[in-house]
């Protein structure tokens, strides 16, 4: 008998460890809201979410629902509309007034004022709160003061000197240097106005965001879901025509598309790369294939003696032009990509700066003129060339691949260019950055702005911060700073359009394509659409 | 039998800190700085990513940090995560109870299936009965679960409808039933495996004949003598199978949309998180740990034979 009881006894505790872990964790919400709730696909977002240290599109998503600035870029023009903004004048192109609108709340109630602006700014620019789209504030006098550029330096001030608030409703921005196109900036939600709780009580706003725009949080569970409400008194021209957003964080976005497809989502973004071939076919007009504010280039290492000689203008030209970019777009990106013909983007549109033909011959494919010009300058230096690039993402391994294979067949020659693959994107940017590169690497560029500065500038200036090919042109610089200190907008897209004209016959990089944003729904919502970053424009989804 | 749980736990210091040391240097050793790679392909701000550093300790030498790490662990603070600021902490309480019911569920269907289908195997053995677990076990072995995953997913859940998709809700137990039966799909065909060998070799052994003979009904014989004296390989084997069901289930929990402790380590080494790699690997360690000791204390309630002084 006391065998049996001994059995028993195990058998209990098996039992009670099973009911303990039923009640572990039983606060965490149910599904989504009511009948006009749409669902839609999410990621884990990677940092805190708040305006200034949300980088990537997860966060961002959360970020353009509940939060609107000085600005906001048309979801379909990607022009920079003024949104919070009564007024911004300046004289100078540097020192700026700033008028905002009357009215505005935040969803605890609490008016957006003038220091809500320089607050959140000044919150967002200080080293010490480790915010990592300082960068953005880096304009603006006194950034250096808060933000020092040496490693380890403490910050000499707590707020920049270049901000200044004038009454309720208005403050004035000094900036180090003049910028012409800078109010166009401010719809990034870097500059996002931030209500006092943000200051009070730091971890219980991160807890639940708390904004300005039209929605707000009602519920968050971390790595599930959040639940999204229209915040009703919003006082925005766009205003949600559906009464929530349900966001569920999937980890494969495999998953995501089979769920649409069973009908258990109504939004997703980001088709899986796998599914592209199908998504025409399951989805029909449910699919959506548009451009978004990226580019993907080639860059040489112009620091490296070997690439940056004079006759080597005409090899990376004639690289450019050994790259079959028709073929590589539609038969391994499935026509998600376009083939560039610029440096910038066509969500820029031509009133912004973008130029479909700019680049011209030197972007088309002609394999007899590539190997021509590449054999006129003496050939591939060593008379080979890698092509690196991370492969734990984004089909790079298999377009790296038929780059090669295209430049090989151009020259004729199978061993000219190999592919150089770096297993993850940490390692490839660190030998990127330390400048340890030899022969061709992958580059891209999000745009942070939908400006043609935020393309030219950070890439091509003369030690720019993301000028990774280490390309330095008089001419270039001299044309962006012109184009920064210009009267108006359309002279100052001019003169960036003539410093791309400089990147054109230099060749820096190859521009290989522009890419786009995917997505697909339901049909149980429409009116689904893309902004220039690739972000649904939810407050425009109706559910029918 | 009290000094044996206690000599068993003092052992687990050593394997602890080893191990932890072990992950500890291998995120360490990986190419790449996570704290610049939350810069993506954008502006690179040296002075910001300096002042994160230094921030969450990471400038300082390895074997200090190592230091650091393990005082921390000690009082109950598993570091912070780079990119979100989140306590570790926080991140494995957030995944572990989709990953515990998931676990259970798998567990308990394990050990009912798979113990069933072996017995019933092993006492029918060369029969029909027989032929047919052996070819479902052996249909389950070859098969990768990711198959079987997408297989279930649109046959159960697409086709039937019976079920949905993927987890919306990770305390619904109904909504875990589908991924909990493709993640113990492979151990249970292990465990009818094991089962059935074991039962078929001690249904002849002499003490069933005693039973027997002794006047024991079949039923009786079967479940007091024959089961107890097979299920010692059987229950080994689950126990090292349970860190598996727990940690392993990275595959199944994409599949399904689960939140849970495989789909946090995956992320985490993915974006280079070093102090959640580590903090999830230590607490998997522990779990190892345990359970085999309770394996361990398991064999003497099966088997009285063995004692421990």
């Amino acid at each position: 008998m006391r065998k049996g009881t001994r059995l028993t006894a195990a058998v209990a505790t098996a039992t009670a460890a099973a009911l303990l872990a039923t009640s572990c964790g039983s606060d965490s919400g149910g599904g989504g809201g009511g009948d006009g709730t749409v669902r839609a696909s999410w990621g884990d977002p990677q940092n805190p979410l708040e305006p200034a240290n949300t980088n990537e599109v997860q966060g961002g998503k959360v970020m353009d629902m509940i939060f609107r600035g000085l600005k906001r870029y048309n979801p379909e023009t990607a022009a920079a509309e003024d949104a919070l903004a009564e007024s911004i004048e300046t004289d100078d192109q540097q020192n700026f007034t700033i008028t905002i609108k009357q009215g505005w709340t935040f969803s605890d109630g609490t008016e957006v004022t003038a220091d809500s602006f320089v607050d959140a700014w000044n919150y967002g620019a200080n080293i010490e709160n480790n915010q990592i789209n300082s960068y953005f504030f880096q304009f603006i006098d006194g950034y250096a003061d808060v933000h020092p550029e040496d490693e380890g330096a403490d910050p000499t001030a707590d707020t920049m000197s270049g901000l200044e608030v004038v009454d309720d409703h208005t403050f004035t921005v000094r900036l180090t240097e003049p910028f012409s196109l800078w109010p166009d900036t401010l719809g990034y939600a870097a500059y996002s106005p931030l209500p006092r709780s943000f200051f009070d009580d730091h971890d219980a706003w991160l807890e639940k965001p708390v904004g300005n725009g039209p929605y707000m949080i009602d519920s968050y569970a971390r790595s599930q879901s959040m639940t999204l409400v229209e915040y009703g008194d919003y006082s925005g021209d766009d205003t949600a025509q559906n009464d929530g957003v349900e966001l569920r964080v999937y980890t494969d976005n495999n998953t995501a598309y089979t769920d649409l497809q069973a009908g258990n989502l109504d939004v997703i973004d980001d088709i899986p790369a796998s599914q592209l071939n199908n998504a025409d076919a399951d989805l029909g007009d449910r699919y959506i294939n548009q451009p978004a504010g990226i580019i993907q280039t080639v860059s040489f290492p112009l620091y490296d003696d070997a690439w940056s000689g004079e006759d080597m203008v005409k090899v990376r030209q004639g690289l450019s032009m050994a790259i079959n970019r028709e073929e590589i777009t539609s038969k391994i990106f499935a026509d998600t990509r376009t083939p560039a013909t610029d440096f910038t983007s066509p969500v820029l549109e031509e009133s912004g700066g973008y130029e479909p033909d700019l680049c011209g011959d030197i972007c088309s494919y002609d394999p007899e003129r590539a190997k021509e010009m590449i054999d006129e300058a003496g050939g591939l230096p060593g008379g080979t060339v890698t092509l690196t690039s991370n492969v734990d993402t984004g089909s790079h391994r298999q377009w790296m691949d038929a780059a090669c294979n295209s430049i090989n067949n151009a020259l004729g020659d199978t061993g000219a260019c190999t592919v150089n693959p770096v297993p993850t994107f940490a390692d490839f940017r660190n030998q990127v950055t330390s400048d340890s590169m030899t022969g061709m690497f992958r580059s891209g560029w999000q745009m942070d702005y939908p400006l043609i500065q935020n393309f030219l500038q950070p890439l091509y200036y003369t030690d720019a911060s993301s000028n990774d090919s280490g390309y330095s042109s008089e001419e270039f610089d001299d044309l962006v700073n012109r184009a920064n200190s210009a009267d108006d907008e359309d002279e100052a897209i001019d003169l960036f359009k003539q410093a791309q004209q400089v990147l054109v016959d230099d060749m820096p990089v190859i521009p290989l394509w522009y890419q786009n944003g995917t997505a697909g729904h339901s049909e149980r919502v429409s009116d689904v659409r893309l902004n220039p970053f690739s972000v649904p424009v939810y407050t425009d989804i109706t559910v029918s | 039998m009290g000094r044996y749980v206690v000599r068993r736990l003092l052992q687990m210091i050593p394997v602890f800190i080893g191990a932890t040391l072990l992950v500890f240097l291998m995120m360490y050793a990986l190419p790449g700085d996570p704290v610049r790679a939350l810069y993506g392909e954008r502006s690179v701000d040296e002075a910001q990513i300096a002042a994160i550093k230094a921030e969450l300790g990471l400038d300082l030498p390895l074997m200090q940090q190592y230091w650091n790490y393990l005082l921390g662990v000690f009082q109950g603070d598993f570091g912070t995560q780079i990119a979100s600021r989140r306590p570790v902490m926080d991140v494995i309480t957030q995944a572990l109870p989709a990953t515990i019911r998931l676990t259970v569920l798998a567990f308990l269907i394990t050990v009912v299936l798979g113990v069933g289908m072996g017995l019933v195997a092993g006492l029918r053995r060369g029969g029909k009965i027989d032929r047919a677990i052996l070819f479902v076990t052996l249909i389950f072995i070859s098969v990768p679960v990711f198959v079987i995953g997408y297989a279930y997913q649109n046959f159960f859940a697409n086709t039937l409808g019976w079920t949905t998709p993927t987890v919306r809700d990770p305390e619904a137990w109904t909504q875990l039933i589908l991924p909990a039966l493709v993640l113990a799909s492979l151990s249970l065909a292990y465990v009818a495996r094991l089962t059935r060998t074991s039962i078929a070799e001690n249904a002849r052994a002499d003490y069933m004949r005693t039973a027997k003979a002794k006047g024991l009904s079949r039923p009786r014989a079967v479940t007091v003598h024959l089961m107890r004296n097979s299920l010692i390989p059987v229950v080994t084997f689950l126990g090292v199978d349970i860190g598996n069901l727990m940690a392993g289930a990275i595959v199944t929990e994409g599949i399904f949309n689960v939140q849970g402790i495989g789909s946090a380590v995956y992320r985490a080494l993915s974006f280079r998180e070093g102090a959640t790699v580590v903090g999830i690997v230590t607490f998997m360690i522990v779990v190892y740990l345990v359970v085999t000791l309770l394996v361990d204390l398991l064999y003497a309630v099966l088997d009285p034979r063995i004692r421990y002084a």
